[in-house]
């Protein structure tokens, strides 16, 4: 069987993403470059299938996923969990994403209004998370993206999400509704420096 | 006339009139003015600050006749604008301009607003992504907090939070005639419970939460009961595992069943 066939009966059968890592450790008889390979020209070949679901990589691992556009059909059999998020939920949401680690305190400074039930809601939905303490007096708590946020919104990893400066051109009408648009390799993505890789995405 | 209409004809005319008036919700004071600014379409730099404060005082008074609440960060921006617009209205004192104030006392707001204006942005932009379990689905597993929660393999670790919760849900099941039983003095200690808890894992693998109060439950028993598994806990002679979401609560001993019985002699002084 061709390794291509093979990491998708692998995908296919297993019940969460999987990261090129564990793949590799499971095909330890492959080359980590042809994995590589393979899941790329796999994730061509659903996309230009133009079939109703397709291969992408979320929070760092790779999973079939229906396609958006076949939501309403899809919910005839599958009841929908996720609610649709308030604004709020949102900003506050966005403001964590780009800006963290960050406190509670400097969440409210930049909304300008109290977020406790916000962060309180987005805390028991795992979408955001503690990381720890601030050294500063009252310890208080820093919070950041979980993967939780990265698989929900369909993101590759935190630098996947859009640049402020790319939202301002965008000026209110976001064109980020279709996943696919994201770079399924990374090797396709413009060269960055790997010490930047876990920094702010800003 | 009614001098308050004259006052302010954009915001409380529709209201007055007795037809209902769209009303915006507005997720805090910079949301509000930035309606506002996009509403007058004045430059964010160069906000009219009169004007614009007269709206966001419309804006609260509307709030208060609909009764809605008005929250304290709506009242500090109001004050924040009020003193913005005194500042501008006063001469600069030479002193304080000389060592700090670049001049336009607007400025620290509209850093402000450009900031927020940007992080309301991007979080329209991530809202209009095709959400997990809403938009997009996964094949064997909807849930996504379920999906995201299993890991590689095996069941998964439960936190103290949710142990907390197991706690209460039990507590909340007892029959509520029992709270009165008189404490029949001190039959119940944790280090009993503790070993108890050790000789029931030396048997099996694995054991339920449920299982062991199931047979008292009074809130003592449950008391203790979760105390010791806190102690065991700590000492790391169990570990805490959830089948799924919202599923039992089980125990396996973290060493091997020879090391646990020694040590289980040994949590005696500790406790």
């Amino acid at each position: 069987m061709s390794l291509p066939a093979i990491i998708e009966s692998i995908i296919f059968a297993a019940d969460a993403a999987l990261s090129l890592d564990r793949l590799c450790e499971m095909l330890p008889e492959y080359e980590r470059g042809d994995i590589k390979t393979a899941l790329t020209e796999l994730a061509e070949f659903h996309e230009g299938r133009g079939g109703g679901f397709g291969l992408v990589e979320v929070a760092g691992g790779w999973q079939f996923r229906t396609h958006p556009v076949l939501q309403e059909y899809v919910v005839r059999h599958i009841k929908a969990k996720t609610a649709k998020f308030s604004q709020s939920a949102l900003e506050t949401l966005a403001i964590i994403a780009y800006r963290q680690p960050l406190t509670r305190a400097e969440v409210e400074h930049l909304r300008g209004v109290d977020c406790g039930g916000v962060l309180k809601s987005l805390l028991e939905k795992k979408l955001v998370k503690i990381l720890g303490k601030k050294d500063i007096p009252g310890r208080p708590l820093i919070y950041g993206t979980s993967k939780e946020f990265l698989e929900v919104f369909g993101l590759k990893d935190l630098k996947s999400l859009p640049t402020l400066r790319e939202i301002q051109a965008l000026d209110e009408t976001p064109q980020f509704e279709r996943q696919e648009e994201l770079p399924l390799e990374p090797d396709q993505a413009p060269p960055v420096d790997s010490s930047l890789l876990f920094d702010d995405p800003e | 006339m009614n001098p308050a209409r004259e006052e302010n004809p954009t915001l409380l005319d529709g209201f007055r009139d007795g037809y209902s008036v769209h009303l915006d919700k507005f997720d805090g004071p910079l949301d509000l003015l930035l309606h506002l600014i996009r509403k007058n379409e004045v430059d964010i730099c160069d906000i009219p600050i009169a004007d614009i404060t007269r709206q966001y005082l419309d804006y609260i008074k509307l709030m208060k006749v609909l009764n809605l609440d008005v929250a304290g960060d709506f009242l500090l921006m109001a004050s924040t604008l009020l003193h913005i617009k005194s500042r501008m209205l006063l001469p600069p004192d030479d002193e304080e301009e000389s060592e700090e104030e670049e001049g336009d006392p607007r400025a620290e707001l509209v850093r402000r607003l450009l900031e927020y204006q940007q992080y309301k942005e991007a979080g329209m932009v991530i809202g209009a992504r095709a959400l997990l379990g809403r938009e997009v689905f996964t094949r064997a597993c909807p849930d996504p907090a379920l999906s995201a929660a299993r890991t590689e393999e095996g069941p998964l670790e439960v936190s103290l939070f949710e142990l907390v919760d197991a706690f209460r849900a039990l507590l909340a099941r007892i029959p509520k005639e029992s709270f009165h039983d008189v404490a029949p003095g001190d039959s119940l200690n944790i280090a009993d419970c503790i070993n108890e808890i050790l000789s029931l894992l030396q048997d099996r693998d694995t054991l339920q939460f449920d299982e062991l109060i199931k047979d008292e439950l009074t809130s003592e028993r449950v008391i203790v009961t979760f105390l010791a598994l806190l102690e065991l806990c700590r000492l790391k002679l169990i570990r805490i595992f959830q089948n799924g979401e919202y599923g039992a609560i089980w125990f396996i001993p973290a060493v091997a069943p020879e090391q646990a019985g020694s040590a289980g002699e040994a949590v005696q002084s500790p406790v």
